[in-house]
């Protein structure tokens, strides 16, 4: 087949999107759409990593800080969210082998992930809103800074992306514990007990002979319980997201509201502790949950020490609820009683706990040898290499006495945040879409070894060196979300700009190959309407 | 006595060495897990790196409350006497500062209470070559203070290390603070 034939109709033609299931085309679009939004990450990763170097005329500096804000959400919502979403709502009634409780229910979480972002990007890129991801009060409602009217824009569309949240946790739960046409009745409770652990627990204190089994699979609970953290911090945002909108149409309507009405400390705690749910929570968790299906779909043997992998996600759970104040190890008006145990000690345990899920899947691993060294374990080893590096170097700075000279520094962006999301987190999702890819497609083949080859290496090597150049401009007092514009961490920010654009190569290399594999002509079928019933998941071989 | 340029380098050789182990480790994992044969490993390996995880965990602040000097300090400021108070008042952007320049004497305890009439602010001290002698958040409607005591004469740099909107970006005051009479004590 020539280039040009290969482009429209895909490798070997092997893909053909009317065999696809509404379920498979549902999927592909999360990915295809999380894949766009992160491109977009990826541009705007490289117009700041510019912009640090050199301020350029054609970004303004107000510009900036809107796309700095609008970054890390898209890259959260936009991409992640659409690409966990769209596996997960697939992956549940795969593994539970029954029908989706509402494929209805799942396409509008599709659209409403795709339209919010959209909406809150656009709003942002429009107005230049920019109290950043952090929102600390009153920023996000200064307007001697920013416009009431494109505050409220952005504010819409993040609590849209939240109500499609909504959409998916009701889905996978409702997926999880209800029983379709024509089944016997399924044990909804005892279903939902070991979803989220409960039966776990009671098992703990039960004998030996008197244990229940467990009703769902391993990476089934890990969704549940990150669903649960999903929960509480789309609560806690939306919550959030109202308060801020009623300042804002207060503005809007001419009335001046007291920012002092809202305590900064409070508002602080409170935000942090829904924010952590997704960072130091489902992420941690889904993460697991993925290493764990990895790791016993490319050796075909059962995981390594399974009731405890299963414990401490439960354990995680709990973990999550308690680590929200290493944020504020800085704030002097935050009680020492919190610094200490919350911050401290508590964040201490995400070591152990992402520990033992690093140590668990290497056994697993390992137990299979000799593996081939596809893309998936290959991806999935770099995604464990990421959270390796990443999570130490978050318990470092979760110390009273480092984090008086690492808050706020590039070193918490860098080494910690920056390596956990590109190469722990995002190696990980590349592993689970290079594995589900066949099953998703009907086995359509990768177009090439070599693109997927540089895929790894750029995006492996750039991840790991932007981190690395980041952290050693923040030990040496390098501030984010800041400026210099003398140059005077000039060396470090044009090396991450490098390995940015390694990254921008390697996410290059993946969605030419991806497109290659399907076609153009197979990306637009993804977006077609299925003939078939959204209750089979598959179609018959 | 110890400050944070020492920590800091400390933290970066421990950090890079792990880093260099467990790239390493990895490497060689991939390269095995291709070759030799399958064999069960012992759960009693698994409950030796737990216990290896939550010792690591744990020991890490133990040892840094007893190695940073300013550690103790912060966490019971209420025990110390500071030998100078400072009263810094945040608005509008702008640091307002009780005088042109604050001085130090060598060794001398300070306290920088620092409020803020409107936004979260961030409060550092920054040495001549950028890098940070320390820094806390200035949260409004909360006592905001910092103990520290000064060893080395040097003038330092305000700066705030908290976005708080465009406007805040430049929120520096140049070479405002300076510790001296350090050089005196070292030739006694």
């Amino acid at each position: 087949m020539s280039f040009i034939q290969t482009l429209i109709n895909g490798e070997q033609g092997l893909f053909k999107s009317i065999t696809l299931t509404p379920m498979q085309k549902l999927t592909l679009r999360f990915v295809v759409v999380g894949l766009i939004y992160f491109g977009f990450v990826v541009i705007e990763g490289m117009l700041m990593r510019i912009y640090e170097i050199t301020p350029v005329a054609f970004i303004k500096q107000n510009q900036f800080f809107a796309i700095m804000t609008a970054h890390p959400l898209v890259g959260i919502f936009g991409s992640t969210y659409s690409i966990v979403c769209g596996a997960f709502l697939f992956l549940v009634p795969f593994l539970m082998k029954k029908p989706i409780w509402s494929f209805k229910l799942a396409n509008w979480t599709f659209i409403m992930i795709t339209a919010g972002t959209f909406i809150f990007w656009s709003a942002g890129f429009i107005s230049h809103y920019a109290p950043l991801y952090t929102l600390y009060w009153p920023l996000p409602a200064d307007f001697n800074q920013f416009s009431p009217v494109g505050g409220a824009v952005f504010i819409l569309g993040i609590a849209i992306v939240m109500v499609g949240t909504i959409f998916f946790i009701i889905n996978i739960f409702g997926t999880i514990i209800y029983t379709p046409q024509g089944w016997e009745k399924q044990p909804a409770g005892a279903l939902l007990a070991s979803a989220i652990g409960y039966s776990g627990a009671e098992n703990l204190f039960r004998k030996k002979e008197k244990r229940k089994e467990h009703l769902v699979s391993l990476p089934v609970a890990a969704i549940a319980r990150g669903t649960i953290d999903m929960t509480f911090n789309t609560s806690v945002i939306l919550f959030t997201g109202v308060l801020i909108l009623v300042y804002m149409v207060a503005a809007i309507l001419g009335f001046d509201l007291k920012e002092t009405a809202i305590d900064a400390l409070l508002y602080k705690n409170w935000f942090w502790w829904g924010l952590d749910l997704i960072a130091d929570g489902l992420v941690l968790i889904f993460v697991a949950g993925t290493w764990y299906l990895l790791a016993t779909l490319i050796t075909g043997k059962p995981l390594f020490m399974q009731n405890i992998a299963r414990a401490a996600l439960l354990l995680e759970l709990i973990v999550s609820w308690t680590v929200w104040s290493h944020h504020l190890l800085s704030d002097q008006a935050q009680p020492g009683i919190l610094k200490v145990l919350s911050g401290e000690f508590v964040t201490a345990f995400e070591l152990i706990t992402q520990g033992l899920a690093f140590f668990i899947t290497l056994v697993t691993l390992w137990s299979a040898r000799p593996l081939k060294m596809t893309n998936e374990l290959k991806f999935l080893l770099g995604g464990l290499l990421g959270f390796a590096l990443a999570v130490p170097a978050g318990i470092m700075q979760a110390d009273v006495g480092l984090n008086r000279i690492l808050h706020n520094t590039q070193w918490v962006v860098g080494p910690h945040v920056h390596v956990a999301v590109l190469v722990g987190l995002t190696m990980t999702l590349y592993a689970a879409v290079y594995i589900l890819f066949p099953i998703l497609t009907n086995g359509a083949k990768l177009y090439s070894q070599k693109l997927a080859n540089i895929h790894f290496w750029c995006h492996l090597t750039g991840g790991i060196g932007m981190g690395a150049f980041m952290g050693m401009a923040g030990l040496q007092g390098m501030l984010r979300r800041s400026l210099y514009i003398e140059g005077e961490f000039n060396i470090y920010m044009i090396l991450a700009g490098i390995c940015g654009g390694l990254l921008l190569i390697g996410f290059l290399s993946f969605f030419i190959n991806i497109v290659m594999s399907v076609g153009l002509q197979g990306v637009i079928g993804i977006f077609r309407p299925s003939k078939m019933d959204p209750k089979v998941l598959l179609p018959a071989k | 006595m110890i400050d944070s340029t020492m920590v800091l380098k400390g933290q970066t050789i421990a950090y890079t060495f792990y880093c260099i182990v467990i790239i390493l480790l990895m490497v060689w994992f991939a390269l095995r897990v291709t070759r030799g044969e399958s064999k069960l490993i012992k759960p009693a390996l698994f409950y030796s790196w737990v216990g290896f995880l939550t010792i690591l965990g744990v020991s890490l602040h133990i040892i840094t409350y007893n190695t940073i000097p300013w550690s103790p300090m912060d966490l019971h400021r209420g025990n110390y006497e500071p030998d100078k108070t400072f009263k810094i008042t945040v608005e509008d952007h702008k640091f307002i500062l009780p005088s042109e320049k604050l001085i130090i004497d060598c060794n001398d305890i300070v306290l920088f209470d620092v409020t803020s009439n409107d936004l979260t602010y961030g409060f550092g001290l920054f040495r001549q070559d950028n890098s940070m002698l320390f820094q806390m958040q200035v949260i409004p409607g909360h006592r905001n203070d910092i103990l520290w005591q000064f060893s080395k004469s040097g003038v330092y740099t305000i700066r705030s290390t908290e976005y708080s909107g465009p406007k805040g970006v430049f929120m520096i005051e140049k070479d405002v603070v300076e510790v001296i009479g350090c050089e005196e004590l070292t030739e006694q």
